[in-house]
């Protein structure tokens, strides 16, 4: 490949301190509480595709959308954007816009549309006067499908749907390349859903962008994404184009998840009912944190912890794949 | 249908406001035969947990029924005193809801909770109570159910909370159990485990299941028929299969096509645009007619009633009622 990826993760760590107070611990004897949210990552979206990170509750992938667009800052690692490091204060910041899960939280609910929708072409001076902002939203309300009237309106006078919609018009008032979307459309109606998915692909065509996409729901992930990595506690366990991922999943976790996928051509298949649940984040099982719930775990699986490597077009962290004893 | 256990008849639930009388369910009317699972399914709005909610006399005032009448096993449930509402819902009726923290009080363990219910609704001794109890945990698939009976709702993950809260839904042996998104605060491995047991319950204890969601996917592994909601209205309603894969009803086509799925290929997923209307702006004749593509003159005017096509009900002005006559439009 010879452009070089548009963001550039290495050794990423997270770990959160959730201790009780120093008095309980002392009274109870009890150690300090780390959360393990992002442990080591390493992966590269690439200018222009829409790279996916899927697992369940409390694997970290949320975490990581925040470490990158700078919500947290990261306890260890680099992550390199356009091939310079990323710091707090960067100005390759601006490049990058952020759409939330939830549109009712994430919009304030005092401001017209308007201003929120400005907010990001005046804090990065991107236009001077008055009328030229006024104008700019107007084309951004238009172009995410709403009218330019709508400025006017505050966010309680719109569905989820449309705010949603809002959102993706701020993101796009700070002229991005990368946009990060963590779970854009789990809080929204399937028919709803279609619509923000058919534009955000819309968009990223007519004006290139490159999306992290944050997800639990498969299809949607199937539907919208080039690559995918799926994690497991704070961890990736398998990396791959999405025709690979999920025409040859390898990673036991991965043929978990996308064995979960509720059957809509009701092929009448017998799934196999998974047991067990995921582990608590804070004190993760040692080896491989998958093991507890493996079939095909091993005593190497229980004490070493599996690095990702190739294997047949994707890269996977899983010994009983690198032994061969799993294809 | 004399095998129906419930029979929900032109059930209309409103909520009188300062702006007017909101109709938040409109005429809607199905039944459930004993042992079946009945999916009812419609997006956010559009009155499908307010239906459950009626049929276990559970609605929130201001809200209530305003016509119609609900039927189990041949009796009138509505419009019943509390108290005979309550001592129903529970041993006859079982409800399973979205967030299982809020049906768990925090206070007392789950074994406490289990055999104060199976106490107040079986006429069984304290011993043989905890003993049930303890198997209910058991085949609701808690792992150690003898040591996990003596644990704190805290102590349970949200997944095996959710367990628990079905097994006190069964305490009392009931012959429909309502769950309300009984999955949607779940993580997809966990849904799946869940929905296994749903449909386990449904085939081996011969209860009958009104399941609602706004999950085609749920419906699709649990249900045996499925009534499609929007707008407080019955769309279509028919066995699950028909009603998926060959839709009648151009909502359910449109919500189908908006699905996306794992292996379709499409680069644009079908849309429907616009939203679902809200309450007070519910629009004459067909209430998704501005919405739908194959709308005809009349939609705007003439409200559609539900009528058999081919094993399924459908309320479109599109099908005419003779079977094996459907107009196009």
């Amino acid at each position: 490949m010879a452009e070089p990826p548009l963001v550039e993760i290495a050794g990423l760590k997270r770990h959160f301190d959730v201790s009780p107070p120093w008095l309980n611990r002392a009274v109870e004897g009890s150690g300090r509480r780390i959360v393990k949210a992002v442990d080591g990552l390493d992966f590269a979206i690439r200018r222009g595709e829409t790279f996916a990170l899927v697992g369940e509750s409390g694997c970290g992938k949320s975490t990581v959308a925040r470490l990158i667009v700078g919500l947290h800052a990261p306890g260890a690692g680099s992550i390199r954007y356009a091939g310079a490091e990323l710091g707090p204060a960067s100005p390759a910041r601006r490049r990058m816009q952020m759409i939330f899960q939830d549109p009712y939280a994430s919009l304030n609910p005092r401001w017209r549309v308007r201003d929120i929708v400005a907010e990001p072409i005046r804090h990065n001076r991107l236009l001077a006067d008055r009328a030229a902002v006024a104008e700019r939203v107007a084309g951004l309300l238009t172009r995410v499908g709403l009218s330019p009237i709508d400025g006017e309106k505050y966010p309680h006078e719109f569905s989820g749907g449309q705010r949603q919609r809002i959102s993706i018009a701020r993101a796009l008032a700070g002229e991005p390349e990368f946009i990060v979307c963590d779970e854009p459309t789990s809080a929204l109606d399937v028919s709803v859903q279609a619509q923000i998915l058919n534009l955000m692909k819309a968009l990223q065509r007519a004006l290139g962008l490159t999306y992290l996409l944050i997800s639990h729901d498969l299809a949607v992930v199937y539907h919208v994404s080039s690559r995918v990595a799926v994690m497991y506690l704070g961890r990736i366990c398998e990396l791959a184009d999405t025709g690979t991922l999920f025409g040859r999943p390898r990673h036991p976790y991965t043929r978990l998840l996308l064995d979960t996928i509720p059957d809509l051509a009701m092929s009448g298949r017998e799934r196999e009912p998974v047991a067990g649940e995921v582990p608590s984040p804070i004190d993760p099982p040692p080896g491989c944190a998958f093991h507890p719930r493996c079939p095909f775990a091993e005593d190497r699986c229980r004490l070493e912890r599996p690095e990702l490597k190739p294997a047949g077009g994707a890269e996977v962290a899983c010994h009983a794949v690198e032994e061969g004893r799993l294809s | 249908m004399s095998a129906a256990l419930l029979e929900v008849d032109g059930l209309r639930v409103e909520f009188p406001t300062r702006r007017g009388t909101l109709v938040a369910v409109d005429g809607v009317s199905f039944s459930i035969a004993r042992g079946e699972v009945l999916g009812m399914v419609g997006e956010s709005g559009a009155g499908k947990s307010l239906t459950g909610n009626a049929i276990i006399g559970l609605l929130e005032p201001p809200g209530r029924i305003a016509a119609g009448s609900v039927r189990l096993a041949g009796k009138r449930i509505d419009g019943l005193p509390p108290d005979q509402i309550r001592r129903i819902r529970g041993r006859r009726i079982g409800a399973i809801f979205q967030d299982p923290l809020t049906s768990l009080n925090p206070l007392y363990t789950v074994g406490e909770q289990l055999v104060e219910t199976i106490l107040t609704h079986l006429d069984i001794g304290a011993r043989a109570a905890r003993r049930r109890a303890l198997e209910l945990l058991g085949e609701v698939g808690i792992p150690a159910p003898a040591e996990r009976i003596d644990h704190y709702p805290h102590q349970f993950s949200g997944g095996m909370r959710q367990r628990v809260v079905i097994a006190l839904a069964l305490s009392a042996e009931p012959e429909l159990i309502v769950a309300d998104e009984p999955t949607t605060a779940l993580d997809v491995s966990i849904q799946a485990q869940i929905i296994g047991l749903l449909r386990r319950l449904g085939a081996e204890r011969g209860a009958s299941v009104l399941l609602i969601t706004h999950d085609m996917g749920v419906i699709a592994e649990t249900a045996d028929r499925v009534a499609v909601m929007y707008a407080g209205r019955i769309a279509e309603i028919g066995p699950v299969r028909r009603v998926l894969e060959s839709p009648l009803h151009p909502y359910t086509e449109g919500l189908m096509a908006a699905i996306p799925a794992v292996g379709r290929d499409v680069d644009s997923l079908a849309q429907i645009d616009g939203a679902m209307p809200r309450l007070h702006e519910i629009p004459a004749g067909c209430a998704f007619h501005p919405r739908c593509p194959r709308a005809v003159a009349g939609c705007d005017r003439d409200r559609p009633g539900l009528v058999p096509i081919g094993g399924s009900e459908v309320a479109c002005l599109l099908y005419r009622p003779e079977p094996g006559e459907a107009a196009h439009g």
